[in-house]
């Protein structure tokens, strides 16, 4: 259940003396917490980074400052301050907050949704608002009934004096507690009083999405609007050399033509009217910065750098020395293509400007990002401009670009009418922020004791960072390239990382789970290769390496036996194991698989996945967030590549860009590990172990190792030809 | 002017015939539970239900319609067995897919009570979630056809 509300409704609404409001600031420099009344005088300096209000009518309102794309934080979010508060869940609503300051994530100081940490970031002013607001719905009832209130408790949306078993409701007791003064230091439940905290409750966002009521950026309307439309460039960098105007202008209902920088816009009364009319457009375009980009010649670009020496972004021991002496090593390269985020619902963004007001409709990640282009833009100030963060049909990092935001805002200038910009499936594959491919060389030693004695991994990758926050690049290492490799489990004692920064034409991006989606791959793989080089188990050997990384050491331990690693498999199938860290939480699954003989086509029929991301707030949550990134991580394990050709990308559509469908699904089994340790993130870390599994399982079925993505049966059969 | 009935109402559309029946239920008639999501025909984002049968929106030109009776997410009952299904075994991530998805499935049980694994995958393969809700639309299907297994 979502209602829609205003800062300024809110506030208002709050200080008309309807219900309590509290707002709670967290920044490195302390916690603070506030009435509306206090809050609203307040310089400018004040950012509260949660609004709670209880209504009269026993409504509890949390306002959510992070976007929903499925991973639960309309219900998460809610959850921790209910059960602080002791409310009643069924009096539990969520309104989007608005992007402003107000809403900075405390840790960021940016209004974002990202890098798997929103509970991480969030937990704690969550359950700060829900212990004061308790605390003054208590303070308020003692005072009622002129009792001490050590003699009173919350429970489930009440008051109750445990003497007399008097209650009162919440909404009941505003009021009062609306004169009370927010207490400075709320003292938290301890962990074992949680109700909701630790249980799967139904997720509030459900209802709605099941009936075909929950209002995605596509479906938003505004009073007066236009449909617009790109025409955009087929190669990177290509400029239009003409174009008809007058033939679009002459296409039923359409009002402008107008280039802007990423192509030439169409608008049209309606959607079909814009289409025709960009088709209308004929554009010609020049061949752009590199017009004999394609697959091969990219490719050929990572190799080809893999000779170049790299920045060394991890040094320990003596890499060199120990390769050189070691009875035995081994040596592999491993290839990953670009991946498309292919979010189901495109690109879109609506937009209303007006001589002093700015209203954008958007399913965004990055709420501050927008809100500083609209300024840009408009020349208007924050005040001036509402951002509405409506349901994401998807975001998986791609919904942190602002780009459509920029065109719709253009557009909607230079048509001096509202519009809504809708980008088609072909211009959301052919124009995305891709996940990067990576070419990595990685050679290792194991001496006669079956120990890894070295590893020596150089990367060649795409930087996303120097784009996107170029201030955390340092020493010209790209912290998403080296991740998941530089800071490895693996206690290995000579230990090389060495990054090459690759540049192309390509725009690259953040992708799920990010550079742990390609560098998970290349160190569990190789892991596996020097575990069998070493003769060893492949569990045993990663266990052998862990000794001192208790967390990573548990999830492997617990998904080998929950596996029945050691037990036999059907004829013909094969296990695999990976495991990783990433986002703070520790991942490990068992992928058993079976290779067709004849076309090597490769079936997954079961994975078991353990993931310990310490403290949980909901599990079913957590469950399908692991399957979700194991279908996921599979898809792209399996299909997805993105093809180049002409200078531009080439694929275009789910018939060239399959993804994984039902049939391909294994059953998923996930056991959550009970850890006290370090809260962890949950959207992102369930993918990277998955394609090394199952590459470490086809190995195990068919002796074939496979060491490029995706593996689809020409890959496999390649790779089958090498050995 | 295009007459449709959906969801047992008439309409009137001022649209070339030629528009796919999606836009004119999307953009001009604002019921927005049915989905773009490839314009190709792949993904089942979609799925709107004609003479009963589940049909990608995407694919029919508005002029095809006519006559038939077309049936949106919006049309179907709220207590269908499918939606409250969806919702028992919480189904949705980010949800963009699903109306198609419980479109697609309402289809099915409508001509057969009691599906078998085998023709639940062939008949949701058109289907596309890119959240990875696969599992629990498989149960969400079994739940809903009387026969629903614990997870």
């Amino acid at each position: 259940m979502k209602t829609s509300i205003t800062r300024r409704e809110f506030l208002q609404k709050s200080l008309a003396g309807a219900g309590i409001a509290i707002a709670v600031s967290i920044t490195p420099y302390g916690t603070k917490l506030l009435s509306a009344e206090e809050a609203a005088k307040e310089g400018p300096d004040f950012s509260p980074n949660v609004w709670l209000t209880i209504t009269p009518d026993d409504i509890v309102h949390v306002i959510v400052n992070k976007s929903e794309m499925g991973q639960g934080v309309y219900t998460s979010m809610p959850m921790i301050v209910a059960d602080e508060l002791d409310a009643d869940w069924k009096q539990v609503r969520m309104t989007e907050a608005l992007a402003a300051d107000k809403y900075k994530d405390p840790i960021w100081g940016r209004q974002s949704t990202g890098g798997s940490t929103t509970i991480r970031h969030m937990y704690k002013p969550l359950r700060i608002a829900g212990a004061a607001a308790r605390q003054m719905l208590i303070s308020a009832a003692a005072d009622i009934w002129k009792v001490p209130e050590s003699e009173c408790e919350a429970y489930r949306g009440t008051v109750r004096h445990i003497v007399t078993k008097r209650s009162l409701t919440f909404g009941k007791l505003t009021e009062k507690a609306a004169s009370i003064p927010v207490p400075k230091s709320p003292a938290l439940k301890s962990e074992d009083k949680f109700d909701l905290i630790g249980s799967p409750v139904e997720r509030l966002d459900v209802p709605d999405k099941s009936r075909g009521k929950a209002m995605f950026g596509i479906d938003t309307f505004v009073e007066g609007m236009q449909y617009a439309a790109i025409a955009r460039p087929p190669a990177y960098g290509a400029k239009p050399l003409s174009f008809d105007k007058d033939a679009a202008m002459k296409v039923r209902t359409v009002s402008h033509a107008v280039p802007i920088p990423t192509g030439i816009a169409v608008c049209a009364g309606t959607p079909e009217g814009a289409w025709k009319g960009r088709d209308a457009l004929d554009v010609k375009w020049d061949k752009g910065i590199e017009p004999g980009l394609d697959t091969a010649s990219l490719e050929k670009k990572f190799m080809a750098d893999l000779a170049k020496e790299g920045i060394t972004a991890r040094n320990d021991g003596d890499v060199k020395t120990v390769l050189d002496a070691a009875p035995k090593t081994i040596e592999a390269t491993y290839v990953l293509p670009y991946l498309s985020h292919a979010t189901m619902e495109p690109m879109n963004c609506t937009v209303a400007i007006g001589p002093a007001s700015c209203e954008i409709w958007v399913p965004t990640q990055n709420q501050t990002g927008v809100l500083e282009l609209a300024e840009k833009e408009t020349g208007l100030k924050p005040d001036q401009i509402k951002v509405h963060t409506t349901y994401l049909g998807g975001g998986f990092g791609r919904r942190f670009e602002i780009d459509v935001v920029e065109e719709a805002v253009k557009i909607a200038k230079a048509a001096g009418k509202p519009i809504k910009l809708i980008w088609k499936r072909e211009e959301d594959m052919k124009h995305d922020f891709y996940r990067p491919a990576n070419v990595s060389r990685i050679e290792g030693a194991v001496d006669e004791k079956g120990r890894m004695t070295a590893w020596s991994h150089k990367i060649v990758c795409p930087s996303i960072f120097s784009r996107v926050f170029p201030g955390q690049v340092k020493n010209g290492i790209d912290p998403a390239a080296v991740e998941g490799v530089r800071n490895m489990e693996y206690e290995v004692p000579n230990l090389r990382v060495e990054y090459v920064r690759i540049d192309t034409p390509v725009p690259v991006g953040f992708w799920r789970s990010v550079g742990s989606s390609h560098n998970g791959f290349t160190v569990e793989s190789f892991v596996d290769e020097a575990a069998h080089a070493a003769g060893k188990d492949p569990v045993e050997f990663r266990l052998g390496l862990l000794k001192n990384h208790l967390r990573a050491y548990r999830v492997l331990e617990t998904v080998a036996e929950k596996a029945g690693w050691a037990k036999p498999l059907q004829k013909a199938q094969g296990r695999g194991v990976a495991q990783h860290m990433s986002f703070g939480s520790y991942i490990a699954q068992v992928a058993e698989v079976s290779v067709d003989k004849k076309d090597r086509s490769i079936k997954v029929h079961r994975v078991v996945c353990a993931v310990d991301c310490g403290p949980i707030v909901n599990p079913a949550i957590i469950t399908a967030q692991m399957r979700g990134a194991i279908v996921m991580g599979l898809s792209a394990a399996l299909k997805e590549a993105i093809a180049f050709a002409k200078g531009g990308v080439g694929s275009s559509n789910f018939d060239n860009y399959p993804l994984l469908r039902m049939a391909d699904v294994p059953d998923i089994e996930v056991h959550i590990i009970k850890s006290k340790d370090e809260m962890g993130g949950i959207g992102e870390p369930g993918l990277p172990p998955i394609a090394p599994a199952v590459a470490n399982a086809v190995f195990n079925a068919s002796g074939i190792r496979v060491r490029r993505l995706p593996m689809k049966p020409e890959t496999v059969l390649a790779a089958m030809k090498k050995v | 002017m295009i007459s449709l009935e959906i969801n047992g109402k008439q309409h009137s559309v001022d649209v070339e015939p030629d528009v796919p029946l999606l836009w004119v239920i999307r953009e001009h008639l604002k019921l927005t539970g049915t989905k773009f999501g490839c314009g190709i025909g792949l993904c089942g984002s979609c799925t709107v239900h004609v003479d009963g049968k589940a049909e990608r929106s995407c694919q029919i030109p508005v002029a095809d319609a006519r006559g038939k009776k077309i049936t949106t997410i919006e049309g179907l009952p709220e207590d269908h067995p499918v939606k409250l299904a969806w919702i028992k075994e919480q189904v949705p991530q980010c949800g963009y897919c699903q109306s198609g998805q419980i479109m697609q499935a309402a289809a099915l049980l409508a001509v057969d009570k009691n599906p078998s694994d085998e023709k639940i995958v062939n008949t949701m393969e058109g289907n596309l979630c890119r959240c990875g809700t696969y599992p629990y639309i498989k149960l969400a299907i079994k739940s809903a056809a009387g026969k629903g297994e614990k997870s």
